[in-house]
């Protein structure tokens, strides 16, 4: 288990066609290990682009980011990725893509089929071993990203919006997913969404991030995680609470949002 | 409202009455799903031209000089089959020209693969080849036939080579293409599930790419096909293509009519052998 240290991490990111975004301005977070924290902002606010720095895919243009103390050069089997879709392997059965991390670590068949099998059990896909993935339903195609990552068992999970292509019935019944295997394994998550409600109802820590630049505005600590174990997700998502809560972030979000569009509509006035 | 008359069978199949499916649709023109297949009209066609060919030759209105009464297209085409053409069997005409399309196409991609890879894959091998490629690509196989002649004559291996230039190029190409278009995605997963650069060559950008390169080599073999015929046209004294021009030059229109119908035939038969294949060996294609 791990805890991660981002430590003033700031972003200049060049596009390929050479412009430049700052992406992230001076953004500090420490997630301790076995924390669930979301991650939340309108887009263009850099929250993937601090994700994929804490994945190591991203070199900062300041600061740092540590694992356990270590710091982050590239990305490792430490840290284990659920990307939005698509990053499945289609030529590989479900049991062969989630063996991929120990079949690359030369470890043998024999060594890993008990792994794989209990995986494909807690994420609900026992039957479905030597199925291709393209057969697969989204929603059962991010339950193999889910298990494919855990058989790797890294410190820490990194997740860029794992939900964000699903249906909205589908996606609810995932969130409860994730919240069991956030609770079973201990994992540290880092959680990245453009879902407010999720945002709420999975993370322990709700981060919010504004744009231009990226930069974390406001940060809640959140139980709804903790009674959502323990009753009906929907319940919980019912409370005045949480609804409360919701109505709060949501404006926030929104006038971030419009800030944005009026901004934009002024540069494209003035440049017309 | 009155139950509209449900049409026969046989009109239906014969597809010139909607089935259960375009029945059901208010909007056809323009929805190419909704046209039915027109079989009958098909059938009328193949009919209609074997009948004007029979009553042709009937009636001798045709010169043999120009198309063959069907009569004498079929005793040529018993006599190929037993006696061969010039002193070779007809299958060994078309074995050599198969043979010299799989050859060429078979060296084609073991070179334009890795080639291919290696320019999706490092700037050094992108910077070299990139002019050369692009070069090659518009230029028509054909036009390369008078140098081949030149420098390596009219043998075999001249055919092969030419063959395996025609191939070369689509294969680099193919092989390049299916390298850039791997989703990042995936090779980013893979690197955080701990696999080396050689791992992500070898079980992600590789079958990656397969799709692509199945494409190419559909390609490949098609252009081969053509490429074989006409370089046998120019100079050759077996294969198809050598069969038709030496009938030709002695003015046998029925062998060079039949050499014609057989060239298709195999040419669809490629195109139906690569799509079984790629059906069996890739078939997450397209299902992304």
């Amino acid at each position: 288990m791990s805890s991660i240290e981002i430590d003033t991490v700031s972003m200049h990111y060049t596009l390929p066609n050479g412009g430049s975004v700052h992406a992230l301005d001076n953004v500090a977070l420490d997630i301790r290990q076995g924390e669930l924290v979301s991650i939340l902002g309108p887009s263009g606010c850099g929250k993937t682009t601090l994700l994929n720095i804490v994945a190591g895919f991203l070199a900062p243009s300041g600061g740092a980011v540590r694992v356990d103390g270590q710091r982050v050069t590239g990305p490792g089997p430490d840290r284990g990725m659920v990307f939005q879709q698509g990053a499945l392997f289609e030529w590989l059965s479900v049991e062969r893509n989630v063996s991929f991390g120990p079949d690359m670590a030369g470890k043998k068949k024999s060594q890993t089929a008990a792994r794989v099998a209990e995986l494909l059990k807690v994420v609900g896909l026992t039957g479905f071993e030597s199925k291709p993935v393209y057969q697969l339903s989204g929603g059962m195609q991010q339950r193999v990203a889910l298990a494919r990552c855990l058989a790797n068992d890294p410190g820490v999970i990194l997740m860029d919006e794992p939900l964000g292509a699903l249906d909205a019935l589908t996606r609810e019944k995932m969130q409860g997913l994730v919240l069991r295997l956030w609770k079973e394994t201990g994992k540290t998550i880092m959680l990245i969404t453009h879902s407010v409600e999720e945002a709420l109802l999975l993370g322990e820590r709700l981060i919010i991030m504004a744009p231009r630049p990226g930069r974390i505005v406001k940060e809640y600590r959140l139980d709804f995680a903790e009674q959502a174990l323990k009753q009906d997700p929907r319940k919980v998502k019912a409370t005045q609470e949480f609804v409360r809560t919701r109505e709060e972030v949501l404006s926030m979000i929104w006038s971030m949002e419009e800030a944005i569009m009026g901004h934009d509509a002024v540069t494209e006035t003035a440049s017309a | 409202m009155p139950e509209p008359e449900k049409p026969s069978r046989l009109a239906v199949w014969l597809g010139i009455a909607d089935n259960s499916f375009t029945r059901q649709k208010t909007v056809k023109f323009g929805d190419a799903s909704a046209v039915n297949s027109g079989r009958l009209y098909s059938i009328l066609i193949v009919v209609i031209l074997f009948a004007a060919w029979i009553i042709a030759s009937a009636a001798g209105v045709v010169k043999p000089f120009y198309w063959p009464p069907i009569g004498a297209a079929i005793d040529r085409l018993q006599i190929l089959m037993t006696d061969g053409f010039r002193n070779v069997s007809l299958w060994n005409h078309i074995g050599i020209s198969v043979y010299r399309v799989l050859s060429g196409v078979f060296y084609g991609a073991v070179i334009g693969i890795p080639l291919g890879f290696a320019m999706g894959l490092s700037s050094l091998a992108r910077g070299l080849f990139d002019p050369i490629v692009e070069f090659m690509r518009p230029i028509p196989p054909l036009a390369l036939i008078p140098l081949i002649i030149l420098w390596f004559g009219i043998g075999e291996f001249a055919k092969i080579f030419l063959l395996f230039l025609a191939s070369l190029f689509i294969m680099t190409l193919a092989a390049r293409s299916g390298v850039s278009n791997v989703r990042v995605s995936k090779v980013h997963a893979a690197y955080s599930l701990g696999a080396s650069r050689l791992q992500i060559l070898r079980h992600v950008i590789l079958p990656n790419a397969l799709p692509e390169i199945f494409t190419g080599l559909r390609t490949a073999m098609g252009v081969c096909w053509g490429t074989v015929v006409a370089a046998e046209l120019v100079a050759a004294d077996q294969g198809v293509g050598s069969m038709i021009m030496i009938a030709k030059n002695f003015l046998q229109t029925d062998t060079v009519v039949i050499g014609i119908v057989i060239i298709g035939i195999i040419g669809y038969s490629i195109e139906l052998v690569m799509r079984w294949l790629e059906r069996v060996l890739v078939p997450w294609r397209g299902k992304v």
